[in-house]
């Protein structure tokens, strides 16, 4: 909100907003998904543009709403109208408001961790990486396979906990080489993931969303 | 038919886990592929190439599958024109008894095996033993887990997960060969071994890589020339193939067989492109007698019948999506529980055998989208996941099989996502029963949740925020929107 603010976007928050139906969705149950979905399209659909800060929900909306809504034309043709404004944060920032300097500032390394929806989704790659390198007094340091999963997977986490957090290992292996005292992500899911592992095991890095980093002003 | 083990995924997988060994395996394995398959790419055709070449196998491998009859029938004519034999099979029994038929016709005594994924589906190897027929698999990979009475680990690489000194230690046991941890002299022993069988063998069983329509041609690439024995030593040569195996036409194989190699072992051409046209002609010096292709079905309709899977029969068996997928590199090819592992085999272990008995294989993915990338057919195969997540959620009711506390949970969140209101209602009981847990803003355990202790076994959980944004919004940043001192909207 900050963010968007500084940069002179007018932002408003619907506030009969809930969830975009991934969830749902990502479990199989379908008509249960439908129903949220369509509460987000109610409420999105007269924005004239709309703002997601997270890779996976913005690809849900963009990508697998049409999937979702395959056999309701009526429902598919606005989720189309609604997917075809929704834009991920940094996306937003970089391509439509046209801008790689937020005038943020902070300190120190800081690494990033692709999230698999935004990156390949939505192919948003350079974006973010262009936010991190326009903030003032942060360095961008590229961990080991930063496009590699970090196990989260939504439901594939609480259902197979060993396999991903035998994914998530890795992971947090690359990000201590990297030497970042910060890892970046722009995706609620990864970083829940990410940050409850390296909380439990006492890492010294933090885990941060981007906008954390964006809103940041003291150098 | 191979028996079908995909309930235990669970089990499995965690005991994978722990093996030491394999992890060792598979960490040193994985890397070796990806970074092959990467670099010839890269160096041979650059992205944009490589993703037309995609397109295009992508499409007509779909197109014969949406003429599949026709591809069939046209398959039939030719061999019978080169003078061979084509059976169709409705299952692994079927295959097995027309292999076995045509085996005991010819008092076949023993049987040599090229490398063939159809033949694990049909389990014929136990079916010739019973019968007092000896199967020798020739490919060095599956010589080795057939000595282990194992199934194979890859489908490229079915032994991968085996040490030199395991080898070693199957040859003596086998082959009474001294015990050394030399591989090229584990090689030596092999192919010792295995000459004898290629010249005793009465009768050659290949896989096909591809057959081709208009000329009946079955294609095989190997990497160590017993494909190219099998198919011309013995006096009878018969082929197990899925029906989508077929490509139209003989200079299809030029896109297929760049695409093939490097996707699968970053290899720029096989060692051995072996095209088998039929039985020998009066005027050949050697191959067989007799020659029978045998399609098997064994559940590829199933896939075939369903608008969305269908596109997994594109599929050239070429490996990359296990070498790619987080999950595969962690846990290997046993768990999966049947003949086809990782990312494809999640797809169509359930359509083929059992969606009750292979229901946690679609849900055994991050959806990360990695193996739709590295795909050399394009297989989207998230989508196919979810759309086997749906069957098993919300299918027919032969299909449904989720487990109560999933239920439980979707009710429950359908229930707070429909409206704001009911979202802070719900919120504001989460906040009431997970508060005697949370210690400095994080949840380390819930003790009455089995799922979300899956979670807190290795991960904190973040409490639920004092104030949600929604509350924040209204209480202050509300306040200032810009849209009320007019600044310009985008």
């Amino acid at each position: 909100m900050k963010v968007l603010r500084r940069l002179d976007v007018d932002v408003s928050f619907p506030e009969d907003q809930t969830c975009c139906g991934q969830i749902a969705f990502n479990g199989g149950f379908r008509s249960h998904a439908a129903d949220v979905a369509k509460h987000f399209l109610d409420v999105f659909e007269n924005e004239e543009q709309v703002v997601v800060p997270s890779g996976s929900c913005a690809s849900m909306i963009k990508a697998y709403y049409r999937e979702l809504f395959e056999d309701d034309p009526e429902t598919l043709e606005r989720a189309q109208a609604v997917g075809e404004k929704t834009r991920e944060l940094s996306d937003y920032i970089v391509n439509v408001v046209g801008t790689s300097e937020v005038g943020a500032a902070s300190e120190g390394l800081v690494t990033y961790h692709d999230a698999c929806h935004l990156l390949r989704e939505l192919r948003v790659k350079e974006a973010p990486r262009n936010l991190i390198g326009g903030v003032r007094g942060v360095e961008l340091q590229e961990m080991e396979a930063s496009d590699a999963c970090c196990g989260f997977g939504g439901l594939f986490s609480v259902k197979f906990p060993e396999i991903s957090t035998a994914i998530l290992d890795e992971k947090l292996k690359n990000i201590a080489e990297s030497g970042a005292g910060a890892v970046v992500a722009n995706d609620c899911g990864c970083l829940m993931h990410i940050r409850g592992a390296m909380e439990r095991r006492g890492m010294n890095v933090r885990a941060m969303h981007i906008a954390e980093l964006l809103a940041g002003e003291s150098a | 038919m191979a028996e079908v083990k995909s309930a235990d995924f669970k089990k499995a997988s965690g005991r994978a886990l722990r093996d030491e060994k394999l992890q060792h395996a598979l960490e040193h394995v994985m890397e070796h592929f990806v970074g092959a398959r990467a670099g010839i790419i890269e160096s041979d055709f650059g992205d944009e190439s490589w993703e037309a070449m995609r397109t295009r196998a992508a499409a007509i491998k779909q197109s014969t599958l949406e003429h599949l009859d026709y591809y069939l029938d046209l398959v039939d004519r030719s061999v019978r024109r080169n003078g061979g034999h084509v059976h169709f099979a409705d299952d692994a029994a079927q295959a097995n008894a027309i292999v076995l038929d045509i085996a005991k016709r010819n008092g076949v005594k023993t049987v040599i095996k090229s490398k063939s994924m159809v033949s694990e589906e049909m389990g014929v190897n136990h079916v010739l033993e019973r019968e007092g027929i000896e199967p020798v698999e020739t490919d060095l990979g599956e010589y080795i887990i057939q000595l282990a009475g194992e199934t194979p680990f890859h489908i490229i690489a079915p032994a991968m997960h085996k040490t030199r000194q395991e080898v070693s230690s199957l040859f003596q046991e086998w082959l009474k060969t001294a015990p050394t941890q030399d591989i090229k002299r584990l090689c030596v022993y092999a192919r010792d071994a295995l000459r004898e069988k290629f010249a005793a063998a009465d009768m050659g069983i290949s896989g096909a890589n591809f057959v081709v329509a208009e000329t009946g041609t079955v294609c095989l690439v190997t990497n160590e020339g017993n494909g190219r024995m099998t198919t011309s030593a013995p006096r009878i040569h018969v082929v197990l193939a899925g029906m989508e195996k077929i490509v139209p036409a003989i200079e299809d194989l030029a896109l297929f067989l760049r695409l093939l190699p490097r996707s699968a072992t970053g290899q720029r051409i096989t060692s051995y492109n072996t095209f088998v046209g039929g039985p020998r002609a009066a005027s050949d010096e050697d191959g067989p007698e007799e020659f029978h292709l045998v399609f098997v079905d064994n559940g590829r309709l199933n896939l075939l019948r369903d608008r969305v899977m269908r596109e997994a029969l594109r599929c050239i068996r070429c490996g990359a999506c296990l070498n790619h997928c987080p999950v595969y590199q962690k846990i290997g090819g046993h768990a999966y529980g049947w003949v086809y592992s990782g990312p494809i085999g999640a797809i169509v272990t359930p359509p083929m055998t059992d969606m009750k008995v292979a229901r946690d294989l679609p849900y055994a993915s991050t959806l990360c989208g990695t193996c739709k990338d590295v795909c050399p057919v394009k297989i989207d195969i998230p989508r196919l996941l979810l759309h086997l997540r749906h069957k098993v959620a919300e299918g027919a009711l032969g299909e449904r099989s989720t487990t109560w506390m999933e239920r439980l949970f979707v009710g429950q969140w359908h229930s707070a996502m429909r409206s704001r209101r009911a979202l802070e209602g719900k919120a504001n009981l989460g906040k009431l029963l997970t508060r005697p847990f949370t210690r400095g803003g994080k949840v380390r355990k819930l003790p009455f949740a089995p799922m979300v202790n899956g979670w807190t076994a290795s991960r904190d959980f973040p409490a639920p925020a004092p104030r949600s944004f929604a509350r924040l919004w209204r209480e202050e940043l509300a306040q200032d929107d810009t849209r009320s001192n007019g600044a310009e909207r985008r």
